[in-house]
């Protein structure tokens, strides 16, 4: 894992005794909230509808277990005793007191953490694939390229004020974990006649405008990928929207322009930056990536596990993912327990956890986009034992991928900008289909929920994906079929007419039902939804 | 009648204008008719509230009653942890909102 250097740390403190001057001036009334909203946006520090809101950001999902002890200790210290895990890898205390922002801050920092540019229109927390430098597949770890974004991105003075938020993916596999297409940017990592290098994506997102990234350069070589990066981000920030917040995103920019035009911006822009010598030092990537080396794996362990006990043979087959290393293997970590809210973890929870990375995972663990926790180097031979802890913990759930394995953002319940509630649909599904053997036989079925056009639920990337919406001060939830959030990205479209909150629980149920009499041999829901199309589905829902 | 919500500056708790001061409870609250902007203001510099703003309610018989969903949800708190409400031994409590 990357470790701050004296640099990386001096800012970070600096950034907490900034911030403790500026509340503490809030509070003495020498600073308006017309002047320290940006002010506390730029700490990560929400006004939400119970309390202040704090997002932490945890780069590309990676965490070691002092780390997340450290998040437990600060859910259980100032909070109510548990936080959010988020879509963006990040975590969120949803009851915070505006006094005890800085000293949170000021705990963070001494375990290299913060909660800079998770809000704002500036470059957010880079995101990246969980199973990052454990996956046979990846042609690279890229979380390296990740953190070298991090550094590059964190205050750069040019990009801190964008026309809009701004959001990157880092990838290296086939397999997209990581929704790298539904990206303002999305970096694919290849490697090409032997060059490592990346294809560059621009212009994803969700929202009320949800598309999927167009291929904007099939390689960038390793060393220029900042430069072209700051390329993509100039021809952006100069000419993205900044009259209208809703057409402000880069997809609306390159759509406007033209998928060849906006390259052809690019290129120039990019031919100027080569001029310039911007690219990072290669002893500085060569730095970073030292850091993420693999680990010192043990040699010659067994490959085999007793799988005599039925339930955690059960959680075997749905949780745990092959690891590169023979011996060695990827344990995904449930939090979405039957009718529990998706994504959140209590204090004890999560110290737990961090109490499995140091002991089982060579003291590191990882955030998923999907809202879950992922143990990425454990012995098949500590598999049972750790097993067995998370089940006493209740967070044995074996369902990664299937349909109660929900991602809802907080909807209503928390948040100001929501329409309707997500959690207690997600939790009515839960239930619903809560027979294990129902979700197996119905396979991978990604459900996503919103509570607003936001789409933090990222339900247009769901296989079932719902939207909630104010109907006259009345939940509504709209149903679309067909998205994808991963290699095969696609945008869900939306079946019709609104439902209630049991309608929309009801209506999925008839759509997983046609699944099952439709389907062909091997075929995924996502798989059967594309080959018939909208209208047989509709049919079923609406009679 | 005309309320007047907003968030404790401090602790960021939801707070509902009572006539006198600020309460937790909505039922606390009063009809601030067409003063509420003003009382937002005036409360707002005195430190004592952020982002203040005024809402439609009526009076029912289980007391004030907002007339947004999103308000009745600030004002009982969470819907999906009933241990985290105003009301934790009441489970039901949440059906309050709907």
């Amino acid at each position: 894992m990357y470790r701050y250097d004296s640099y990386d740390q001096s800012i970070v403190d600096a950034r907490v005794e900034e911030f403790r001057d500026q509340t503490q001036r809030r509070l003495a009334g020498q600073l308006t909230e017309d002047q320290f909203k940006p002010l506390r946006l730029m700490n990560g520090l929400y006004l939400q509808l119970h309390a202040y809101m704090l997002r932490v950001a945890i780069p590309y999902g990676t965490l070691s277990g002092r780390q997340m002890r450290k998040l437990g200790e600060i859910a259980a210290k100032y909070d109510r005793g548990y936080g959010h895990f988020t879509t963006r890898q990040n975590l969120q205390y949803n009851w915070i007191k505006l006094a005890d922002a800085p000293d949170i801050l000021a705990e963070l920092a001494t375990v290299e953490m913060h909660a800079i540019q998770t809000s704002g229109n500036c470059i957010r927390n880079i995101s990246s694939d969980q199973y990052a430098g454990v996956s046979a597949d990846e042609v690279a770890d890229p979380r390296p390229w990740a953190e070298l974004l991090r550094q590059w991105s964190t205050f750069h003075p040019e990009f801190t004020y964008l026309p809009r938020k701004f959001k990157i993916a880092v990838i290296a596999s086939e397999d997209d974990r990581s929704a790298m297409r539904l990206h303002d940017i999305g970096l694919k990592l290849v490697s090409r006649d032997g060059r490592t290098g990346a294809e560059v994506y621009a212009g994803g997102g969700m929202g009320r405008t949800p598309m999927v990234a167009p291929l904007i350069r099939d390689f960038v070589p390793e060393d220029e990928i900042v430069s072209y990066l700051e390329a993509c981000l100039r021809v952006y920030n100069r000419y993205g929207r900044r009259d209208n917040k809703y057409k402000a995103r880069i997809k609306i920019l390159v759509h406007e322009l033209g998928v060849e035009e906006y390259k052809r911006q690019v290129e120039e822009e990019f031919a100027h930056m080569r001029t310039l010598g911007l690219n990072p030092p290669t002893e500085e990537l060569d730095r970073i990536r030292a850091y993420f080396a693999g680990p010192a794996y043990e040699t010659g362990l067994e490959d085999s596990i007793d799988r005599s006990d039925p339930a955690f043979a059960l959680w075997v087959d749905r949780q745990v993912a092959a690891h590169k290393q023979p011996g060695y293997a990827i344990v995904n970590i449930s939090l979405k327990p039957r009718g529990g809210i998706p994504g959140d973890a209590s204090a004890e929870q999560i110290a737990l956890v961090a109490e499995l990375a140091e002991q089982y995972s060579l003291d590191e663990l990882r955030v998923t986009h999907a809202q879950n926790l992922v143990l990425p180097h454990v012995k098949m031979a500590d598999l049972h034992a750790i097993w067995q802890k998370l089940d006493e913990a209740g967070l044995a759930e074996a369902n990664l991928d299937l349909i109660t394995d929900i991602i809802a953002c907080p909807g209503l319940d928390y948040c100001s900008l929501a329409n309707a509630r997500s959690i207690p649909l997600a939790q009515k599904l839960s239930e619903r289909f809560a027979a294990a053997d129902r979700q197996k036989e119905l396979g991978e079925l990604k459900v996503k929920i919103s509570g607003c056009i936001n789409a933090c639920g990222h339900h247009h990337a769901g296989h079932i994906g719902v939207l909630g919406v104010d109907r006259k001060g009345v939940e509504n939830f709209q149903l679309s079929l067909g998205g994808s959030g991963a290699e095969d990205a696609s945008v869900g479209q939306i079946t019709g007419p609104g439902f209630s909150e049991d309608g929309v629980v009801d209506a999925i149920e008839k759509v997983t039902n046609l699944y099952l009499e439709q389907r062909e041999e091997g075929e995924r829901f996502l798989d059967t939804y594309r080959r018939l199309g909208m209208k047989p589905f509709k049919e079923a829902i609406y009679g | 009648m005309k309320i007047l919500t907003g968030n404790d500056l401090g602790t960021g708790d939801v707070i509902w204008w009572a006539g006198d001061g600020w309460s937790r409870q909505v039922g606390d609250s009063v009809d601030v008719g067409d003063k509420g902007e003003d009382l937002a203001r005036a409360e707002e510099a005195a430190l004592r509230v952020v982002g203040a703003y005024v809402i439609d309610a009526t009076v029912t018989a289980e007391g004030v009653r907002p007339a947004h969903i999103k308000d009745r949800i600030r004002a009982l708190g969470p819907t999906v942890r009933p241990d985290l409400t105003l009301k934790p031994n009441d489970a039901d409590a949440g059906n309050w909102v709907i």
